[in-house]
């Protein structure tokens, strides 16, 4: 007769971490063909209403370009034009800038009660076309619905909610201080979020009693537009918040024109360093929240199959066009095998397609450029060594996709580890010890993110106060909420977006 | 007997709850429809232990139980017949009988079930007696006592015990999550008893709230998918109570086919212990067949 004895559950050693390492040969991986089987879901965009042409929205009207000059935005699941956007030159950005300079006289010297009204109108009228805007933005920007549906729009009307309440309570916010507006604050969004972005950006200047000229990027310059018919909806007065869409050399006129106060930008860390470049030397304040490639360290003692979750969602959120994602997996050596074949297991569960899909779990890559960056990187990987293993799933024929991406066998000094890659693309590194993570982690000319899964609280504490970036999640990732600062060391950025730290950005304190 | 059967409580990874909150909340979009809608909630079907474990159960329900059964919908007889049929032990014969020639198997619920508080050569003989009589599985209670107070040796011991005097027949063991306090736990029991031998792991006797939820459901099936790894060898799984309608049944589906497979898609590794989702299943099928008109519960039979 079989019995278990006492001394079957004294102590052992933990064979369990090491059970994978000993029969990945012999068992037959699990299959899932199953889930990639599921039947279509569309969620339907047909009652969305679309220009074909869209120009500038200046002084509380949509307008025309000056110039004639126009450009398309893709929509990255088709590859197909979705409408014609201006091109701002300088004259638009003229009149965008002196529009937001002669709105900034009235708004600044409204009540913060008053202002606070505006806010909390927008706020609310976002919720009621909430599953509109979410539309609108998968089909513009690739990502998809579940993720604008469940995460995007709920965190814009927080924001706007947010910060409205701030408004009438600057006082109480910088106590014993004196606060002031700033002026025109000159905004540049950044396409992987565009109406999450334009939120973080847009509340915090307009509660703290600034005018706004805001460009978006030029790959997602759809979804700001509608926001722009909820201001008029709101009846937010004409000039406070002014809309051009551009490229590049739109945001240059901008950001040197002369009557901006304040400068806020999202976007990549070539483009920051030019921006600091041109503004230093100046009064202008700025905050820059840049670049990052954050690392995620799994302890032995974490709950594994939570800590794979956590892994996914850190790299695959938005097919990885997040700054702050977790692109750098530092796993304790011991359980690396269990935690890459669970990793594989689940990759092959994650559904890449249709954006609108309500079972999407990866959508369209943002665009053409993005894909080749992504690729390139991909290529450089495999020429340095490193292993790679992609997902199984099936890629629809039109549009620009990758599938969910991992990279073993790599080195710090590879490219693959150093670059910011900004696509699902995840690579992992092991260690031994604390410190070897902590240096690791440390190890990078960036500072945004970093995530940590143990099951020990003193330990979250420990790793979390030695590494060095600006927001590190513990036993989760990607979780966001409008009170708590969110901003970068070293090369991530300078200042703090969010929480009443991101309030202190739009004041003049004295 | 088999291998090596032993269990090491260091061995059992901890749980994360809040993660696997957040996990089964994903997996509960995920929106089923059309043709796989139906084929699933046929399997579904095929995939349930048609339950009646009251304390007023006559050789009259169980007679009903059984042919609804074999033919869940008399207008629909292409509609498959469910896994088995769940009783008390004094109606295993009878359910025999009357299941015959079919092959919907004949699961009782032993042990003292539910709170297992007897003495365990009580407990055997109880077993021994069903499978006596004809029981193809058998659904067993742990003490959740012994468990509790951290005698993991013991609880190892009766499961270990109780597999032996099953023999051939499939043993389901029941871990009444509901008493067991945390995920960690519910960890600790699937692993433990894995290890002593079941073939199948359920969550609930029913007789507890809460019974069977998707958390619990998910944790017990990651103890399911690392025996896998480590062994090859595919244990089943059974969440039971509570599970109602149509909708929460395909739940628990997705959280099955994303989190172990194709391979368990099937009655031999998966079961629901239910009895009034039947019905509400019928009336889902019904209504595609029908062109979409929603189904009226008049129109089922109930038993």
């Amino acid at each position: 007769m079989v019995v278990g004895t006492k001394e079957s559950i004294t102590l052992q050693p933990i064979n369990w971490f090491l059970m994978s390492k000993k029969q990945n040969n012999i068992i037959p991986p699990l299959s899932y063909s199953v889930s990639k089987s599921y039947a279509p879901a569309p969620e339907s965009s047909a009652h969305i209403h679309i220009e074909k042409e869209y120009g500038f929205f200046i002084d509380g009207n949509f307008s025309k370009s000056t110039s004639g000059k126009q450009f398309d935005s893709i929509n990255p699941s088709s590859g197909d034009v979705i409408a014609r956007f201006a091109h701002a030159q300088k004259a638009d950005v003229d009149a965008a800038v002196s529009s937001a300079k002669e709105a900034y006289q009235r708004w600044s010297k409204l009540s913060g009660a008053q202002r606070g009204l505006y806010l909390f109108r927008i706020a609310r009228i976002i919720q009621e076309r909430s599953r509109e805007l979410a539309i609108v933005e998968c089909m513009d920007s690739g990502k998809t619905i579940r993720e604008s549906r469940d995460v995007d729009l709920p965190l814009v009307a927080a924001h706007f909610f947010y910060y409205a309440g701030w408004a009438d309570k600057l006082h109480y916010a910088f106590p014993g201080k004196k606060v002031s507006s700033l002026g025109v604050a000159a905004q540049i969004i950044p396409w992987n979020f565009p109406l999450l972005m334009a939120a973080w950006k847009i509340a915090p200047a307009l509660a703290a009693g600034n005018t706004v000229v805001i460009k978006p990027a030029e790959t997602t310059p759809l979804s700001i537009m509608f926001l722009a018919q909820i201001f008029q909806e709101a009846e937010l007065p004409a000039g406070v918040v002014n809309i051009i869409t551009g490229d590049g050399s739109t945001g240059e006129l901008l950001v040197s024109h002369p009557d901006i106060q304040k400068l806020a930008f999202t976007g990549s860390t070539e483009v920051g360093k030019k921006i600091m470049r041109k503004l230093a030397g100046t009064s202008i304040p700025y905050t820059l929240e840049l670049g990052g490639k954050g690392a995620n360290i799994i302890f032995d003692d974490a709950a594994p199959d939570q800590a794979v979750e956590g892994i996914i969602n850190a790299i695959f959120f938005n097919q990885g066009h997040v700054c702050c994602a977790g692109s750098r997996l530092l796993v304790q050596e011991g359980i690396a095998p269990t935690i890459i074949q669970k990793l594989r297991d689940r990759m092959e569960t994650l559904i890449v397609g249709d954006p609108l899909d309500k079972n999407t779990d990866i959508g369209a890559i943002n665009s053409k450029a993005q894909l080749d960056k992504i690729n390139d990187h991909i290529k450089i990987g495999q020429s340095e060594g490193a292993t790679l293993y992609q997902s199984s799933n099936p890629l629809p024929s039109r549009g620009f996709y990758c599938r969910p991406t991992l990279f073993t066998d790599v080195a710090q000094s590879h490219k693959i580890t150093q670059d910011e890659i900004f696509g699902p693309v995840l690579t992992i590194q092991t260690f031994r010890t604390p410190d070897e993570a902590i240096e690791k982690a440390n190890n990078t000319p960036y500072g945004l993110s970093g995530g940590v899964w143990t099951d020990k609280g003193a330990k979250i504490f420990k790793i979390t106060s030695a590494i060095k970036a600006g927001v590190i999640w513990a036993n989760t990732f990607n979780k966001f909420d409008p009170t708590s600062p969110f901003g970068g060391y070293k090369e991530s950025g300078l200042g703090r977006e969010g929480g009443v730290h991101g309030l202190s950005a739009y004041v003049k304190l004295s | 007997m088999t291998e090596q059967m032993n269990f090491n409580l260091i061995d059992c990874p901890p749980v994360d709850e809040v993660g696997v909150q957040e996990r089964v909340a994903r997996l509960g979009k995920r929106s089923i429809k059309k043709q796989v809608k139906e084929e699933w909630l046929k399997l579904a079907i095929s995939m349930m232990d048609l339950t009646t474990l009251e304390g007023k159960d006559s050789e009259g329900k169980v007679i009903q139980l059984c042919r609804k059964a074999i033919c869940p919908d008399p207008n629909h007889p292409e509609f498959p017949s469910v896994a088995a049929v769940c009783v008390y032990p004094p109606f295993v014969k009878l359910a025999k009988k009357h299941l015959q020639g079919s092959n919907v198997k004949v699961a009782s619920v032993a042990t003292a079930f539910p709170s297992g508080h007897a003495p365990l050569n009580h407990k055997i003989d109880e077993v021994r007696q069903c499978v006596d009589n004809g029981a193809d599985e058998i659904d067993m209670v742990i003490s959740r006592g012994a468990f509790l107070a951290s005698e993991y040796y013991r609880v190892f011991d009766e499961i270990a015990q109780i597999k032996q005097a099953c023999g051939d027949v499939h043993l389901k063991v029941i871990l009444e999550t509901g008493e067991l306090g945390s995920l960690d736990q519910v960890r600790i029991a699937s692993d433990l008893a894995i290890s002593a031998g079941a073939d199948f792991i359920k969550t609930s006797t029913g007789k507890v709230q809460p019974a069977a939820t998707l958390p619990v459901t998910l944790v017990m099936l990651e103890s399911i998918r690392d025996h896998y790894y480590k062994t090859g060898k595919k244990i089943g799984m059974k969440p039971a109570g509570g599970i109602r309608d149509s909708k929460t049944a395909l739940h628990y589906l997705v959280v099955l086919a994303e989190t172990l497979g194709d391979a368990w898609m099937t009655p031999d590794l998966f079961r629901f212990g239910a009895s009034s989702l039947l019905n509400d299943v019928l009336m889902q099928l019904v209504k595609f067949e029908d062109g979409g008109w929603y189904q009226g519960i008049d129109y089922f039979t109930a038993d």
